[in-house]
């Protein structure tokens, strides 16, 4: 396998009602991707795509070939990938092995969704759709009550008190607040208070509405070159070191471990292995934060902190610029917002410029970041993890 | 390579109270809702049981927020139940005052019942689900 580089990277701001439809945004994000790798459209050789929705949100289905012919990519081979909201983040694992193995050179992946079309009703109703339509929507399952149910699992098992549990959920959502703001890309650019998050509308409980993320609309693209290539074009290519995946089926049947996610603690394990790494090696991490629960479960997942103890880290502050392992300094998606099919290639996007130290202007940089860690959450288990260096 | 036990004969049986799943010959095990092979060691020697459809509560959820066409639905009870055979499935709660729905309620030992779901423009058809009440009489 060649070694393999992320060079340019575009991201729509994240939003509310987007004027643009998501082959425009997508398009929008794949030029200034192609155009910072000093690269033009007839450069791309594939197009990996990450993209939901689009049927039930604009009417629109294959969106990649769309996109292939919008921007240029005459008639080079364009693939969907559908992972629920790690649809993008599987679409660059992909675009990394293609070109890791010598098939391609030059690529392109990343992701759009528009979401927000939908309204919160049917986005509820098809979101829902990522967990098991047979065995468990006729019980009135949703994302959040997933969540909501892994919230009160943890509370039981590891004997963290649902008031305490619920004040360390809330620190996480005020923190991605505290960095979105700063964000010029992101959904919400305002901070927020533990008060303002415990006086929300109940969602599912414990879930409420500052628990979690926005239905979004946006996109992201990244161009992914072999390292020689990268060399010549880009002044600091950033590495794609270690890639992880791993499926899960319905979460009843993932009992034996919840509320630990089993798939996560394999994917990631895959990409450690692969980088040669280990969690303590990473500088700054970009979780899956749907719910605020949803990020202690995965900062234990990945091996910041000890079973049940994922809260503290927020607590202590160890999870931001400054401690043990910032996290979400993006904003995450509760603040920078989670446009299903995108929110991958964001996440990449953010840990790029900030190995590439371009986040002093903003405020939100992490000092010397070397490795950054990328992790996805898609429906009730399916996990996608990235680690990326720079030498 | 046919389902030992497919959807519909689940389905079918649940709407008559009755909780099929698997008892694996090879380790022994259950797996419940089914699938094609033992969810604990992926062999396909299965063999049908009647599970006993009692259990206990090992986690909820309170819903408010319901999908398109689910609304008048809300606020309803989601649990988690361990069944006496082992697995876990999924149902609703019912013969609780929403407002005492709270961490009390994991442990407590519950009894099979079931509810249709008649389905929407997106399930192609209707589907029953679990819906436990609690096992002795005064838990409420």
């Amino acid at each position: 396998m060649r070694k393999v580089a992320v060079l340019g990277a575009g991201h729509t701001k994240f939003m509310f009602d987007s004027p643009k439809t998501e082959i425009e945004m997508l398009a929008e994000a794949s030029m200034d991707a192609i155009q910072e790798s000093n690269l033009k459209s007839k450069d791309i050789q594939a197009i990996f795509c990450g993209n939901v929705l689009g049927d039930f949100s604009e009417g629109q289905g294959m969106v990649q070939s769309y996109l292939a012919d919008d921007i240029g990519c005459f008639n080079v081979p364009a693939s969907k990938f559908e992972g629920a909201c790690a649809s993008a983040t599987m679409a660059i694992r992909d675009a990394f092995m293609w070109v890791a193995s010598g098939f391609y050179d030059i690529v392109l992946a990343g992701g759009t969704e528009k979401a927000t079309a939908m309204g919160t009703s049917l986005a509820t109703r098809t979101f829902a759709m990522f967990g098991d339509s047979r065995y468990e929507y006729p019980a009135g399952f949703t994302f959040p009550g997933v969540f909501g149910m892994l919230a009160h699992l943890y509370s039981d098992q590891y004997k963290v008190p649902l008031k305490k549990l619920k004040e360390q959920m809330a620190l996480v959502s005020v923190q991605s607040h505290y960095y979105g703001k700063d964000n010029p890309n992101a959904q919400f650019r305002k901070e927020i208070t533990v008060e303002q998050v415990l006086k929300g509308f109940m969602v599912t409980s414990p879930l409420q509405l500052l628990d979690c993320c926005p239905f979004s609309d946006g996109a992201a693209a990244i161009v992914i070159a072999s390292e020689d290539i990268a060399k010549k074009l880009v002044s600091k290519p950033v590495y794609i070191a270690g890639v992880g995946q791993a499926s899960a089926g319905k979460i009843s049947s993932q009992y034996k471990y919840l509320p630990r996610i089993r798939s996560r603690e394999i994917s990631v394990k895959q990409a450690y292995d692969m980088a040669g790494l280990g969690p303590k090696d990473i500088d700054v991490c970009e979780l899956h934060d749907c719910f605020s629960i949803a990020s202690i479960i995965a900062a234990e997942g990945l091996g910041f902190a000890e079973l049940g103890k994922g809260g503290e880290l927020w607590e202590k502050g160890e999870t931001k610029i400054g401690g043990k392992i910032p996290i979400n300094i993006s904003g995450g998606l509760k603040s920078k917002g989670h446009p299903i099919g995108a929110t991958g290639a964001s996440q990449v996007y953010e840990i790029a410029h900030q190995l590439r130290g371009e986040l002093k202007d903003q405020g939100r940089q992490v000092e010397g970041a070397k490795v950054g860690l990328v992790d996805t959450l898609g429906g009730d288990g399916t996990i996608i993890n990235l680690i990326l260096k720079v030498d | 390579m046919e389902y030992t036990l497919d959807f519909k004969t689940y389905n079918d049986a649940l709407k008559k109270n009755k909780l099929l799943g698997l008892k694996c010959n090879s380790c022994q095990k259950y797996t419940c809702p089914p699938k094609m092979t033992c969810q604990e060691c992926a062999d396909k020697n299965l063999d049908i049981v009647e599970m006993s459809g009692k259990g206990e509560i090992r986690t909820f959820t309170q819903t408010f927020v319901a999908p398109q066409g689910r609304e008048c639905e809300a606020p309803y009870t989601i649990v988690l139940v361990e069944l006496e055979e082992g697995p876990w499935i999924a149902g609703n709660l019912i013969d609780i005052d929403p407002g005492k729905v709270n961490m009390d309620l994991i442990g407590k030992k519950v009894k099979l019942g079931h509810k249709v779901f008649p389905g929407d423009q997106y399930s192609a058809g209707a589907a029953a689900r679990p819906l436990f009440s609690f096992l002795s009489e005064g838990v409420k």
